[in-house]
């Protein structure tokens, strides 16, 4: 019973507002020095790949993002769900506070993408299975904007967005097994333990890097998520508090 | 432990500087610029939100 209070407690706005903002700084500074470990063993430490040369270390970038646009995508589709199954007012603000972050992480997976692709395959951009579907989540993201920004009651939008997150999942694992199902140009995933074809500075290089993007996009989503409780609940007591109160 | 010899090397990333560093520059530049775009928002938003308090305030006062 205690644990149910404590998680109904921190699904109200009026709670959850204040601690978003204190745990914000913390993010920021865990996601900074994950980020420059990362970044000292990617790109000042882990050897030279012996297929792909130096142009492998865009890697270090393009896995986090690639995957934080798939995980971003899937927590926005969980957030749909329980507010579609429950009507929590929380789950529509968490979604919309993540999907520009999530947007932007699928367009570095692709920029990054074609910035490798060039020297690695000659080409910019293919359309094979792993970029298409890379391309149909950032539309994806892009759709929910814009659905959600045109509808005007606020419940229907975030009830039609919802609908369209919960639909669009079944895009991920579309992307994640692209590489297993179809025989695509996009290699087939590198990080296993007991693979010899990726030195352990690059594994960690990668995996720091990745928590670094994690911790980032909380943050980001906190930031933003703030300024949506504070725009959707300014008819409240507690907002109303909170703007008098001269706070930032 | 640093792998490169010079600074030369590190930036050239073995004649595949153009793509590296398009890749981390523009990164960079985004994780830079949310964060900004986003805190702007947000000074707007409570600026805005506050005008709208003020007024409902004065008229509900009068």
């Amino acid at each position: 019973m205690k644990d149910r209070f404590n998680l109904y407690r921190f699904a109200s706005p009026a709670t959850f507002y204040p601690l978003a903002g204190a745990m914000i700084p913390y993010f920021v500074a865990v996601s900074a020095v994950f980020g420059l470990a990362g970044l000292y063993l990617g790109m000042l430490v882990a050897p030279t790949d012996f297929q792909q040369g130096e142009g492998y270390r865009i890697i270090f970038i393009h896995v986090p993002a690639s995957w934080m646009s798939m995980f971003i995508y899937l927590v926005m589709a969980g957030w749909a769900a329980i507010g579609l199954a429950f009507n929590t007012r929380l789950s529509g603000m968490m979604a919309q506070a993540l999907a520009p972050t999530g947007a932007l992480m699928a367009f570095l997976s692709l920029w990054t993408g074609a910035l490798w692709g060039k020297p690695m395959w000659g080409a910019w951009w293919v359309w094979d299975a792993r970029l298409t579907s890379e391309l149909i989540l950032l539309f994806l993201y892009i759709g929910y904007m814009a659905l959600t920004a045109a509808i005007d009651d606020q419940r229907r939008a975030d009830k039609a967005g919802g609908l369209l997150l919960l639909v669009g999942v079944v895009n991920v694992p579309i992307i994640y097994f692209s590489v297993k199902w179809w025989n695509t140009l996009h290699q087939g995933s590198s990080v296993n333990l007991t693979k010899s074809s990726m030195a352990e500075t690059m594994l960690w290089g990668m995996l720091l890097m990745a928590m670094c993007f994690w911790m980032y996009s909380i943050a980001v989503a906190l930031m933003r998520v703030r300024t949506i409780m504070l725009e959707r609940e300014r008819h409240t007591d507690w907002v109303k508090a909170e703007l008098a109160g001269d706070q930032q | 432990m640093i792998h490169w010899n010079s600074f030369a090397d590190f930036l050239a990333m073995g004649g595949y500087g153009f793509y590296v560093w398009g890749s981390f520059g523009l990164t960079a530049l985004i994780m830079i610029v949310e964060p900004i775009v986003v805190a702007r928002n947000r000074k707007t938003t409570i600026a805005r939100l506050k005008r709208q308090l003020r007024a409902e305030t004065r008229n509900t006062a009068e």
